[in-house]
């Protein structure tokens, strides 16, 4: 599940160390925006020896690199894969900025490299990227089948403002790129997650967000603040009658293999693989807390 | 070496062990003969208490000075002087007072106060001086440190409020002048905390002073020509009354507001303590609780009104230190009453001075253990925070982490000793050092009255408590961690410290609210 994936800034020790008690379905070690030029090599050791030494409980563990367009990259994935040598739950890549597949394979390679030197298996650093230009997001599809691409995110501000426009409270401005990347995603067999909601005290606000984009189909949202998590996670967790129902299709569908039958009907609408896949799905997310360590 | 290990100040055969496993010597030069804790309530009470002094009285109680007042209590060398704390950073009595003992050429005092602050630094130079010889009561800051290092000739007693009123009621602690700072008060003695530049709001904390001290000086900016009535303080306590320009600094006295926490981490543990709460078969209609002022307490309060709200819970009483947090319960009707012995912000204080239904009450009322039944004993809950914690429970807030004497017991013992259900809610580490150890410097409440401790990493039950373990376990969204777990991360997380180097000789006894002593802090350094 990728409900929540919440950013820690590179440079905060106390968050680096406790961000995980919020219980997040994942965690994102920033080293880009949230660390300020003159700190980036010392926000690097210290996000490397943090993740290296420190459980973080069920937390998927990606780190947030600096943009190919940088001086940094190259150094922040040689730190990924110090810390990964140790930490073997890390292997997610974030990737800012990402424009194009040939963008997509240059990364390929350094990591293909960097696995290599590590002794790790080929293909194990996953990379999420993070689409923040018009041309990233008209190139979505693209990007999404490139190598280890696993995950899509639409930009905020950068996006914002290569359209010329900056972001306003309904997001109108997004709503056409969050449906195009949603479907760049699904057709490319990735997960789709939403941008963060940047109003941080406004869990009204985050709320009705998160409300749609869960219903035009995406996996979960960016967090900045651990405020966020429990709203977000409220909302992706399915309704009692959802539940209810999910466990009815799955009841029919073990009933129907059982009895040899080929098709069967729930409140007289026909089970197929889809309403299927999304009642297994809907029991998942119900899962989702109660599963946890 | 930690307290645990340390030697008596005298040999082996001169000491006695207190049950948290302290080593107290049997005499303490200052102190006297110790009776070692042995329980919450092993040590009973007999017979009667000190009686109030017979004195009889004319019209003319105001006078010109403190001077004036000085003289006219009869104040001499050696004699115990006490003062509350409702002015608490904000006030300029006690350094008034004091200043004016030096210079009518008074030593050797004992001084008696409910509690010390940063604002009583002047305080040191006294001490150095001879003017004050002995304090009974809560230090701290640089007051702290010179006592730690040995400046002072007697040590330190440290009482929790119903222990103070205790002490006082039972003549284990006569006072020779009370000095009350009234915010409000007429020429004849009847005095309020309610209005007035320098409000504070109850004065709970001096009712006892006032009843059975040999003589009562109020000190006031705001001294009325007609009779001030209600008074939280009546005429027939007052021998005399001080007009003064300034009795404090009201940025100091009160907050405007008190806010709660904004610290994810903070309202992470504030959650959990509240939902503990809510677990409990404490979270019922006539519920009663104390949570006090600080950021987590407060944050606590807020997620309470909401599972209140939620479940359709009324309680019964809020208690102790009110804030405008707790004002909102009863407003809203979720609370039927304030009982305050201390009220910390502006919507307490006019809450106060207007609700029938909020409360001021003394501190023999608050928490006195040798009364017919005192507030804390019908508390269902009260969250508190601590120092330090050690594995067996036991909580110091007296001592930082330095060894240095850091503040006073306050409620602490009290409350955790009365109420149903006591939560210590504390960040695992402030800054890089840990709270949580394997044994505290100084034990200031014993673990057999705490019976959560709540840090970020979760909820931690006191084994004493199997039957809330079994409440709390499955909880959705509440950790359970172990005390094992707690030591060996924080340990990971900060190191481990070195051990403070301390001398024999004893500069502070803990009390426990009977007057056993729990434990002794003694002087750092070698």
């Amino acid at each position: 599940m990728r409900r929540t994936m919440m950013y820690l800034p590179g440079n905060n020790p106390n968050m680096l160390q406790r961000g995980y008690l919020f219980r997040p379905d994942g965690l994102i070690f920033d080293l880009e925006d949230s660390v300020p030029m003159n700190q980036k090599d010392a926000a690097r050791i210290l996000v490397r020896e943090i993740v290296s030494h420190q459980n973080f409980g069920h937390c998927e563990l990606t780190v947030r690199i600096n943009g190919m367009d940088t001086e940094f990259w190259r150094d922040d994935l040689e730190a990924v894969a110090a810390a990964a040598a140790v930490n073997l739950r890390v292997d997610g890549i974030r990737l800012p900025k990402a424009e194009s597949p040939a963008m997509l394979s240059l990364l390929d390679e350094a990591l293909s490299e960097t696995e290599a030197k590590y002794g790790f298996e080929q293909g194990r650093f996953r990379v999420f990227c993070l689409l923040e230009s018009a041309a990233a997001v008209w190139r979505a599809y693209d990007i999404a089948t490139s190598p280890r691409v696993t995950g899509l995110t639409p930009g905020g501000e950068d996006l914002a403002a290569d359209l010329r426009t900056s972001r306003s409270p309904d997001e109108v401005e997004l709503d056409w790129i969050r449906r195009m990347i949603l479907v760049a995603g699904r057709a490319a067999g990735v997960d789709v997650l939403d941008a963060a909601y940047p109003l941080v005290h406004d869990l009204e606000g985050l709320r009705k967000q998160t409300a749609y984009i869960r219903q035009l189909g995406f996996d979960g949202k960016s967090v900045l603040h651990p405020g966020q998590i429990s709203v977000i996670h409220e909302v992706y967790t399915p309704s009692e009658s959802e539940i209810h129902k999910s466990l009815r299709v799955i009841q029919a569908e073990e009933e129907a293999v059982r009895r040899g039958q080929g098709a069967v009907a729930v409140d007289g609408r026909m089970v197929d693989a889809a309403v299927i896949k999304r009642a297994r799905y809907l029991l998942n997310l119900a899962a989702g807390d109660e599963a946890r360590p | 070496m930690s307290a645990n290990d340390s030697p008596c100040s005298v040999s082996p055969a001169s000491c006695s062990t207190s049950s948290p496993g302290r080593k107290i010597p049997l005499h303490i030069d200052g102190y006297g003969a110790t009776v070692p804790y042995r329980g919450v309530a092993t040590r009973k009470p007999e017979g009667y208490g000190r009686g109030r002094r017979l004195r009889q009285s004319g019209r003319g109680k105001l006078l010109a000075g403190i001077e004036d007042a000085l003289s006219a209590s009869g104040l001499r060398s050696g004699m115990t002087i006490s003062f509350h704390h409702h002015l608490r950073n904000g006030d300029h009595v006690v350094n008034a007072v004091l200043d004016a003992c030096a210079r009518m050429g008074i030593e050797g005092l004992t001084l008696f106060p409910t509690a010390l602050f940063e604002v009583h630094e002047p305080l040191v130079e006294h001490i150095r001086r001879g003017v004050v010889r002995r304090i009974m009561g809560s230090i701290n800051g640089a007051l702290g440190r010179m006592i730690s290092a040995g400046e002072m000739e007697v040590p330190v007693v440290l009482r929790s409020h119903g222990g103070r009123s205790r002490a006082i009621i039972s003549g284990e602690a006569p006072i020779d002048v009370a000095f009350i700072a009234a915010p409000t008060a007429d020429r004849y003695g009847n005095l309020s905390g309610c209005f007035g530049r320098s409000a504070c709001g109850s004065l709970g904390y001096a009712h006892t002073d006032a009843l059975f001290a040999d003589c009562v000086v109020a000190l006031t900016d705001n001294l009325r020509p007609h009779l001030v009535a209600p008074a939280s303080i009546p005429q027939i306590y007052t021998d005399f009354v001080v007009e003064l320009p300034d009795i404090g600094d009201p940025k100091g006295i009160v907050s405007g507001s008190t806010a709660v926490t904004r610290d994810p981490l903070r309202l992470l543990i504030a959650r959990y303590a509240a939902r503990v709460i809510e677990t409990s078969p404490c979270f019922r209609n006539g519920l009663s609780f104390q949570t006090g002022a600080g950021g987590i307490p407060l944050a606590v309060t807020s997620f309470m009104k909401e599972a209140m709200l939620r479940r359709g819970i009324q309680g019964d009483f809020g208690l102790g230190g009110i804030t405008g947090y707790f004002v909102e319960l009863l407003k809203e009707g979720l609370l039927r009453r304030l009982l305050d012995v201390q009220s910390f912000d502006a919507a307490a204080i006019e809450s106060l001075s207007g609700s029938p239904a909020h409360v001021e009450i003394s501190a023999d009322w608050y928490a006195n253990p040798w009364n017919a039944g005192a507030a804390v004993n019908m508390l269902d809950v009260v969250v508190l925070g601590a120092t330090e914690i050690d594995r067996n429970f036991n909580v110091n807030v007296n001592t930082e982490a330095d060894g240095s004497l850091l503040h006073g017991i306050g409620g602490h013992q009290d409350t955790a000793a009365g109420a149903g259900l006591t939560i210590i809610a504390q960040p695992l580490l402030r800054g890089r050092i840990p709270c949580l150890v394997e044994s505290v410097h100084c034990v200031t409440t014993p673990g057999e009255v705490v019976d959560v401790l709540v840090t970020e990493y979760g909820v931690t039950i006191n084994p004493r408590c199997p039957d809330l373990l079994e409440q709390v376990k499955g909880v959705r969204d509440l950790p359970l961690v172990s005390m094992d777990e707690l030591i060996d991360k924080a340990s990971e997380l900060s190191g481990t410290m070195d051990p403070l180097e301390q001398q024999d000789r004893v500069v502070a006894v803990v009390e426990w609210r009977d007057g056993s002593v729990l434990d002794v802090v003694r002087q750092l350094g070698r």
